[in-house]
């Protein structure tokens, strides 16, 4: 998987490209343990990801749990066949997606 | 039918991902099917490899038409689990209230056409079936 990042202020972007899964989820995990210092605002764009599976969704859920505190989260161009999964797992209801 | 044989190691995800891919390629399935089953053998083998204690997996693909569906098994001479018994996990929670454990599980039950455990030769065996269509 490939992860672009955009930082503009306090504005965060994690672009991804590829597999979101048990392989990939730990350096998206990494990234985002790294990065959100002083971040208020922080997108996770999917306009490229290919699918999510549960070990993403929780990489996803750590990162929701931590800009509750701090701010605001956004999922963007999500798939339909990566908005099942959201839809299937509640994930929908607890994530923002634009 | 098929199978592959590969050590309980996170590094053969890909492998076998590949080789079901590869199984299936001349009965086109539809690609959410496809996703869809990536996302189970993802959840499947990396509970194996997490969990089993077991060296190795064997993954078996049978295909059939009419309705075309495949039929996926998985199989590990690791300790007796039985993920069906499972009670799935409360997905009205809020984030905070949010548990972790037990969403793969649930994510393949969503998503599979059928799911079936059988403990036998002192091996764990999970079948998954799902409609190419």
């Amino acid at each position: 998987m490939e992860i672009v990042k955009t930082k503009e202020n306090s504005s965060l972007t994690f672009a991804l490209e590829g597999r979101l899964d048990t392989m990939t989820a730990p350096q998206l995990e990494a990234e985002v343990n790294n990065s959100l210092e002083g971040v208020t605002d922080l997108a996770f764009d999917f306009a490229k990801l290919v699918y999510v599976s549960s070990a993403g969704l929780r990489v996803l859920l750590a990162a929701q749990k931590k800009m509750n505190k701090q701010g605001k989260m956004e999922v963007r161009n999500v798939c339909p066949e990566i908005k099942e999964v959201l839809d299937v797992t509640g994930f929908s209801d607890i994530l923002t997606i634009v | 039918m098929e199978e592959i044989t590969v050590h309980t190691d996170l590094e053969n995800l890909d492998k076998v991902t590949a080789f079901v891919e590869a199984a299936l390629e001349s009965y086109n399935p539809s690609m959410k099917a496809q996703m869809q089953l990536n996302v189970a053998i993802d959840e499947l083998f990396s509970n194996i490899v997490h969990y089993s204690k077991s060296a190795d997996a064997t993954i078996q693909v049978e295909v059939k038409n009419d309705p075309k569906q495949v039929k996926l098994t998985f199989i590990d001479s690791g300790v007796p689990y039985n993920p069906l018994i499972k009670a799935d996990p409360d997905i009205t929670l809020s984030a905070e209230e949010r548990q972790i454990g037990g969403l793969g599980i649930f994510l393949v039950k969503k998503t599979m056409d059928g799911m079936e455990y059988q403990r036998a030769d002192n091996k764990n065996q999970l079948t998954i079936y799902k409609n190419l269509a």
